[in-house]
């Protein structure tokens, strides 16, 4: 293999969307290991809302911030950032939370397939690898039921459907920038994208433990979510595709 | 005992609740969040139309002489819960409202700055 060698010249411009709410004080790490990673990577930070020092912190690091003027919520906020990397001509986009759970020198890996053209969404999958990851066991179970029903819908072994750790190209992209659910979004996307008939790939990373802070989900807020996100996926399977994506 | 035929009654209204949301869920004009509460309702509805006897126990636990009136309570109370879900959801929404309106205005007059344009906007 000449990995590096075999690579075409001209790299595909590529952007990392940064969703962040409340983040301050993991943004600022998140953003400079993303540069060490991969400094050609322009950075988008979606500031959902925050209370705190989100946005100060993105703009002293020096990247791109869109503040949205109240909380979204997760779904609402990596739309946003879709939908700028399409605005700004980005042929590649790759979602990495702020809240440091996603390694940034992984983001080459998850990148590949997509440069490759072997996909169109990649997502950087926890499970495969093992370690690395805890959670309740409430959201752990709740991941294992979803996983079950995509892999039913959309006919292809999905191991981990809830992981924001994720790529996508043009084609992907234009997609999630017209439609993308709300709540919940990472599950539900993936069976979007096969009524769509593109090609979503798993490739293996390491979560961390978050840097600071809980996750935004709950124990309550899981069984609520779990219950909400079911109804969707039935009711999704009753719906008419494709959903029209010109860009206008 | 609840009369036969207000149990066929109920679960058929039940039952077209039910259809009715899920056909504005499928069509895209209710959000699944906003659509929950009234799924609820339809199940309960429902479950305690067809199942008679659950009906007689519920009534005879909270001291309703006749069935059907603990049905009808039920779903005033349930039309209560999901109108009070709707009045924090339209809080919501008018404050989300109040702030665009202010983003909005502001980032025109900072525009209409940077433009150089007329500082005072014909209505």
């Amino acid at each position: 293999m000449e990995p590096l060698a075999q690579r075409a010249p001209r790299r595909l411009r590529s952007i990392a969307i940064v969703p962040a709410y409340n983040e301050a004080e993991s943004l600022g790490s998140v953003l400079e290991e993303i540069r060490a990673a991969d400094p050609e990577l322009e950075v988008v930070v979606i500031n959902d809302g925050s209370a705190d020092a989100t946005a100060s912190v993105a703009a002293a690091a020096g990247t791109a911030v869109v503040n949205l003027p109240f909380n979204v919520g997760i779904g609402g906020a990596v739309q946003t950032g879709y939908q700028y990397a399409l605005e700004h001509g980005f042929e590649i986009a790759i979602q990495v939370d702020g809240d440091g759970q996603h390694d940034p020198r992984e983001i080459a890996q998850v990148l590949e397939p997509i440069v490759d053209g072997r996909a169109d969404l990649v997502v950087g999958t926890r499970f495969v690898t093992g370690g690395g990851y805890r959670g309740t066991r409430l959201r752990r179970v709740g991941i294992r039921i979803f996983a079950a029903v995509v892999s039913l819908l959309v006919g292809q072994r999905v191991s981990d459907t809830t992981s924001g750790f994720r790529a996508v190209n043009r084609k992907a992209l234009k997609l999630f920038a017209a439609e993308y659910p709300h709540d919940y979004p990472e599950v539900e996307s993936i069976v979007l994208l096969s009524k769509h008939h593109l090609r979503m790939l798993e490739v293996p990373v390491q979560m961390r433990v978050r840097e600071v802070g809980n996750s935004s989900i709950t124990a309550m807020r899981s069984a609520y979510y779990m219950i909400k996100v079911l109804l969707a996926l039935f009711i999704g399977v009753f719906r008419r595709y494709p959903t029209h994506t010109e860009e206008s | 005992m609840t009369p036969f035929r207000v149990s066929v009654a109920a679960a058929i209204a039940a039952g077209i609740l039910l259809l009715v949301v899920f056909e504005l869920i499928r069509s895209r004009r209710l959000q699944e969040r906003y659509a929950l509460l009234w799924l609820l309702t339809g199940v309960v509805i429902f479950i305690l139309a067809i199942w008679r006897g659950l009906l007689g126990k519920v009534s005879d636990l909270v001291g309703i002489a006749y069935p059907p009136s603990a049905l009808f309570i039920l779903a005033a109370f349930f039309i209560l819960l999901v109108l009070l879900h709707y009045s924090t959801v339209i809080s919501r929404l008018s404050e989300q409202n109040t702030t665009l309106a202010q983003r909005l205005a502001l980032l025109e007059r900072r525009l209409e700055e940077e433009g150089g344009g007329t500082k005072h906007r014909p209505i």
